[in-house]
């Protein structure tokens, strides 16, 4: 006997906000008539905090620290215990997205070290010698926007050698001028970041530039804190031996789920940065970083 | 045992019937002498000119008004009647039109389920541009034939190997490896690529399909054999499109009321889960690590913003086109933004920003071409500059038609002037050229000119450049006074071109100019520059393919063929044709043309040697191998211009033609029989010229031609050509008074005849020559009616000796061929015993007035009538079993007619033989009663004729069988 449970929410992309009414329906799908003892629909946002294995040791003393924290948890009863008909049942559902006691409904992001995941979970209990059925869906939360208003203010650079910081061999280097801006540092997390490089000059060909995306995820509490950085994207915007002069546009759109908005809380901290990557032809690389703060409008 | 007695039946009434015809036998020798002095005579009594007057039917006033039997038929009402049966109300299609509805066309109106198809399917605008704007899939085969190479190409086969997780570590490895590829192997790796990429899409794995595309889109990062660079885009951006196809497919599949769309559906009609699938999509491209493949892929699915947003497009589009500056090499960068452009055409022609950008970042990215890194990679390649630049022009041509497709013309002297200011602009203004309308480029041709001449000669070839040029002035025309000196100054720089190929390439091109605007004086100049150019080293031999297309051109402009001829240079051009093929093909059109135009008959000698020329090496390119159909189509272009010859009085100096024509064209037999009718044709004009009247000379003229044909057609083949030929010259030799030649004519058709064969072939298949020899022999018959015997041979020498023939020929089994000759002779014979004939030939005796109506001649016609009614009525009785009954009747029947029509019925013996005949033909019931029915009433409304009353007595004895 086959039974398929499964969760359908009425948006298609599966994006609420706090305060919003979550609803849809829980589509049972049997050839023949199915006793059960009740359906049980669950709600659960949570965040999962966890340590990069460099830190573990030095960490291991506050391990209760890292316990996933529970940002929202409810759950009712679809349906009392008896039987479903053969067939296609839809039961419909409604949930209020609300925060539990004073907590706060993060952004749904899904990091290395940090996770903010958000889901539903049916379970149909089931009577002796069958197995109780269950599935889950992740919805998606988006962060109330912020009231703050975001003036966008463009950032220049240039890059030559001597603006260059830990290079052992400044003597060396082939010369080199690039020049840019980014429209804004302080971005809004759904429009892509944008901006210029324009290699005005340099001796040695290029071979690629690239922006990278980079997450820095800070763990910890008031004893002390792990604080790692990683790459999310790496988008070349150029290749080869481009020309010079002409201005190169800066584009990323910031990818859905593994970005969010800049997250600063007591227990942990979401951050992002860009880099500007400029490889030359003999493999030389030259990196620009700019931190971003990321919002929701 | 009713077998059996049907058999005595039949022998008994057999015999009654031999009893007849013994006491007929027995009569005919009976000398009586009636009162209307015509002894002898046992035919019917004819008068001829009183018969015609009354079988000539009343004039009848044709009514011309409506009726055409050409015209086409008009059905007024069909529809209305079909759709009242059908219950519909379509009633409109009463009113007829001029127009006559083609039944089938009716037959599906509007419903017509595969058109319904189409319409569906194709709710998405493929091309939003006009008719008049040159696709890109006419440009896509040009390319793949002229960018080639011989160089290995390597793939990477990583995205390609399926089965990539079930092998091993190492094997994996080495599949990843870079495989070395001919082009061909390429171009069939690629398509391969193009299938799993459908497959991968039919079997719902988009992720893979997706990473296919990305491979793909890899692959033109790669310039490393770049002389192949431009095919290699156009194979590869073939999977663009089917990935763009297919996305496009996909979403509005899901787009549950996609079928309703039309093109100017708007993002607001498109449903959530459609949106958000497309969005997914786009993000997933938007995070494509390298440049080149986020650029193809996005570029290819551009009319998929569709369903995004309203402004999707107009803002991606100027987006895609800033980042294709990231491309440091031009190469790659020229053709992506030439696939920007063709995507932006076909999507939102109305953005013309955007292409024009993209023309002004190639602009400026041009000075990359002298670069350190450009000039680097050609030396490692090896390949020169001129020849780097021209992978180029197919990209540049492209942004450009772009622009100037239907541009207002200061833009396009605007792109003209940037082009002038560049460095490097040879490039550009071959592309400028190229793509701009003809009209433009032609009004500033002089322009053009300086500025060609002002391009340094390191650069882009110059003859390529002069080659585009005259394309556009082949199809617009230059201001009138400026074409010489156009004309002078491309010359000048044409000729000096080294190479025999570029050479011919640049001349073909500037032919077509020459013979649109010039005299023969400078076409001739003209072929005579490439005579010297390709003669050197035989370099002809390898620009075949372009010497023919000159050829093509001078006859698309002229058509006078004295002209033509006259040119100096036009023959010795020809000769330079000497693959034999190449060479046959090349006469052979211009034998199309001269047929096509020359509509006068023509004596002009200049005209006469060159065709005449022509036609031999067509001839002679025919041996054993040569297929009929070739042969045929030949023949037919020869005859063509033999039927144009025409040296109007001077008859003689046709014959002579004729004579040396045969010489010449002796392989090819329809060309021969073409002669044959000229010849007897020449004869006819010559009798009508001299009013029948020969004189000396004239009359050794027609013996002449006589004997050209007598000489000729042996040497034909085919057995029905010769034997209807030499009747017709023996007619022609008999209307011109040689009674001679036209013995010997008639003797050979006679001699000829054993020779037919009892099948021939016709159109390939095997058939029964029997038909075929009785038309014939009836048609001789006919002829042998004014066919004076000849003083030294018996009385009806050649019926005889053709009745002999006849007899001794082998028929099929089983066939009353024979009988039916008897049949028919009888009524010549008939014929034969009047005193004045049916027809005869002026100023030519026939046997009427060489005999004169001798008994002894009628006597011998009577026993000839007797013999060969004597073998019918054997032949009748040999077929007297069952199974043979219905032939039996038809004969009997015929022979009934033919004693009715021309017997002399009075007779009591012929009459009852006649009787016998119409019982015997009735007697098994497979006669045709309406047939017998209408003989009946046309022998009663003979009957009604004077001196014709005894027939009402026969026709009293005639029981007409009722079937039951």
């Amino acid at each position: 006997m086959s039974v398929s449970v499964d969760i359908r929410l009425k948006r298609a992309n599966k994006v609420y906000n706090e305060g919003e009414v979550l609803s849809g329906v829980v589509v049972l799908q049997c050839k023949e008539p199915l006793p059960h003892h009740g359906i049980l629909l669950s709600m659960e946002g949570l965040v999962n905090l966890q340590l990069s294995s460099k830190s573990v040791g030095v960490f291991e003393a506050f391990y209760n620290s890292v316990k996933p924290i529970s940002l929202l948890s409810s759950s009712i009863e679809v349906a009392r215990s008896g039987k479903i008909p053969g067939g296609k049942t839809e039961i419909p559902f409604e949930f209020p997205l609300q925060a539990k006691g004073n907590k706060v409904l993060y952004e749904t992001y899904h990091g290395v070290f940090v996770n903010i995941q958000y889901t539903l979970r049916c379970d149909v209990k089931r009577p002796l010698l069958a197995k109780d059925l269950s599935r889950t869906c992740e919805f998606i939360v988006h962060c109330q926007p912020q009231k703050a208003k975001v003036s966008p203010s463009p950032v220049s650079f240039s890059i030559t050698p001597d603006t260059l910081q830990n290079s052992r061999e400044r003597d060396t280097l082939p010369k080199f001028l690039i020049r840019g801006h980014l429209d804004a540092t302080c971005c809004v997390v759904s429009q892509p970041l944008s901006g210029e490089v324009v290699v005005e000059h340099s001796d040695i060909p290029i071979k690629s530039i690239e922006l990278q995306l980079v997450r820095v995820e800070t763990c910890g509490c008031a004893e002390g804190y792990a604080r790692d950085a990683t790459e999310i994207q790496n988008i070349q915007i150029a290749e080869g031996d481009v020309c010079h002069g002409l201005p190169i546009p800066v584009y990323m759109v910031f990818p859905r789920l593994f970005t969010c908005p800049t997250l600063e809380t007591t227990n942990f901290k979401v951050e992002f940065e860009v880099n500007i990557v400029i490889v030359l032809q003999d493999d030389h690389l030259i990196t620009e970083n700019f931190p971003l703060k990321l919002c929701r409008v | 045992s009713v077998a059996v007695n049907a058999e005595t039946w039949t022998l008994h009434q057999f015999n009654e019937l031999l009893e007849v015809h013994h006491a007929t036998y027995t009569w005919l020798h009976f000398e009586a002498v009636s009162e209307n002095g015509c002894a002898y005579r046992r035919s019917r009594w004819r008068k001829y000119e009183t018969e015609l007057q009354r079988c000539r039917p009343e004039a009848l006033p044709i009514e011309f008004g409506d009726y055409h039997p050409l015209k086409p038929i008009l059905v007024t009402d069909t529809k209305t009647r079909r759709g009242v049966r059908k219950g519909s109300t379509s009633s409109s299609s009463s009113s007829s039109s001029s127009v006559p509805p083609d039944p089938l066309s009716s037959m599906l109106d509007g419903t017509d389920p595969l058109s319904m198809f189409a319409s569906e399917t194709s709710t998405v605008p493929r091309s939003v541009v006009g008719h008049d704007f040159e696709p890109w899939s006419a440009k896509r085969g040009e390319i793949l034939t002229r960018f080639t190479t011989t160089e290995k190409l390597s793939i990477v086969r990583k995205a390609t190997s399926p089965a990539s997780s079930a092998v091993s570590e190492k094997v994996r490895t080495r599949l990843e490896e870079l495989d070395d590829l001919e082009e061909q192997d390429y171009a069939n790796r690629i398509e391969e690529l193009n299938q799993s990429l459908k497959e991968a899409w039919a079997s719902d794995q988009k992720v893979k399909a997706l990473k296919i595309v990305i491979q793909c889109a890899k692959l033109l990062s790669d310039t490393s054999v770049i002389q192949f660079y431009p095919s290699k885009f156009v194979l590869i951006t073939d999977i663009m499109d089917t990935f763009g196809d297919c996305s496009m497919c996909v979403f509005l599949f899901l787009h549950t009321n996609a079928l309703l769309l039309s093109d100017a559906f708007t993002c607001e009609d498109v449903n959530d889960t459609a949106k958000e699938t497309c969005l997914n999509w786009f993000f997933k491209i938007a995070s494509i690590r390298e440049l080149l493949p986020r650029l193809y892929v996005e570029a290819s699915i551009l009319k998929c913003n569709h369903f995004l947003n309203k402004t999707g497009i107009s803002t991606t589009l100027p987006r895609l086109t800033a980042m294709v500056r990231g491309i440091g090499d031009p190469l790659v960068a020229a053709y992506a933004r030439a696939y920007l452009c063709r995507v932006g055409m076909e999507v939102a022609p109305q953005l013309k920003d955007t292409l024009n950008t993209n023309f002004f970042d190639l602009l400026r990215t041009f000075r990359q071409l002298s670069g350190e890194s450009v000039q680097n990679q050609l030396v490692v390649q090896r390949v020169e500059m001129p020849e780097y630049l021209t992978l180029y022009s197919p990209a540049i041509n492209w942004i450009l038609q772009c622009i100037a497709y239907r541009a207002p013309e200061p833009l396009l002297t605007e792109m003209m002037e940037r082009c002038k200011t560049m460095g490097n602009n040879a490039l550009l203004l071959n592309s400028v050229m190229r793509a701009f309308r003809p009209e433009f480029v032609a009004a500033r041709a002089t322009d053009f000119i300086g500025m060609i001449k002002e391009c340094d000669e390191a650069g882009f070839p110059k003859h390529l450049l002069f080659g585009s040029l005259g394309r556009s002035l082949a199809s617009a025309d230059p201001p009138e006074p400026e074409r010489l000196t156009i004309l002078n100054e491309a010359w000048k720089v044409i000729t000096k071109v080294r190479s025999p190929r570029d050479y011919i390439i640049c001349a073909e091109i500037w032919v077509e100019f020459t013979c649109r605007h010039f005299t023969k004086r400078e076409v001739n100049t003209v072929l005579a520059d490439m005579i010297k150019h390709m003669t050197p080293d035989r370099a002809f031999e390898d620009a075949y393919p372009q010497l023919q297309s000159v050829i093509g051109k001078i006859l698309t402009y002229f058509h006078d063929f004295s002209i033509l001829f006259s040119m100096e240079r036009f023959l010795p051009f020809l000769d330079m044709f000497q693959k034999d093929s190449v060479r046959v093909e090349v006469c052979r059109s211009i034998m199309e043309v001269f047929i096509r135009h020359q509509l006068e008959p023509t004596r002009d000698p200049v005209i006469l040697n060159a065709m005449l020329h022509i036609c031999k090496t067509m001839h002679d390119s025919v041996n054993a191998l040569t297929l009929e159909d070739e042969k045929r189509s030949l023949s037919l272009l020869i005859i063509g211009f033999i039927r144009m010859v025409s040296f109007g009085r001077d008859f003689e100096q046709q014959l002579n033609f004729c004579v040396e024509s045969r010489s010449t064209f002796c392989n090819l037999e329809p060309v021969l029989v073409q002669l044959i009718h000229t010849v007897n044709q020449l004869a006819m004009e010559t009798r009508r010229v001299m009013r029948g009247n020969h004189s000396r000379k004239t009359a050794a003229f027609v013996r002449a031609c006589a004997a050209y044909s007598f000489i000729t057609i042996p040497s034909l083949s085919s057995i029905f050509s010769r034997l209807s030929l030499y009747l017709l010259s023996g007619q022609v030799a008999l209307a011109n008074q040689c009674l001679s030649q036209a013995d010997a004519f008639l003797k050979a058709a006679v001699s000829v005849l054993p020779e037919v064969p009892r099948s021939i072939s016709v159109e390939g298949k095997l058939r029964s020559s029997e038909s075929f020899l009785l038309d014939f022999i009836n048609n001789f018959l006919s002829t042998l009616l004014v066919v004076p015997d000849h003083p030294e041979h018996g009385v009806l020498y050649l019926v005889r000796g053709l009745l002999n023939m006849v007899q001794d020929y082998t028929w099929e089994d089983n066939s009353d061929a024979k009988v039916r000759v008897y049949i028919s002779a009888l009524p010549l014979l008939a014929a034969m015993s009047q005193e004045t004939y049916l027809y005869s030939i002026p100023k030519m005796d026939s046997n009427e007035t060489l005999y004169g109506g001798d008994p002894k001649f009628l006597s011998e016609i009577n026993k000839l009538c007797e013999t060969l009614i004597g073998q019918v009525l054997d032949h009748l009785k040999a077929l007297g079993r069952e199974e043979t009954a219905r032939r039996q009747g038809a004969l009997a029947f015929s022979l009934f007619g033919v004693l009715v029509a021309h017997g002399d019925l009075r007779n009591n013996k012929l009459s009852q033989l006649a009787v016998n005949l119409w019982n015997l033909s009735h007697k098994h019931g497979y006669c045709d009663t309406r047939f017998s029915v209408r003989t009946l009433d046309h022998m009663k409304q003979q009957a009604q004729q004077l001196d014709m009353s005894h027939l009402s007595d026969t026709v009293q004895r005639l029981a007409l069988q009722s079937r039951t």
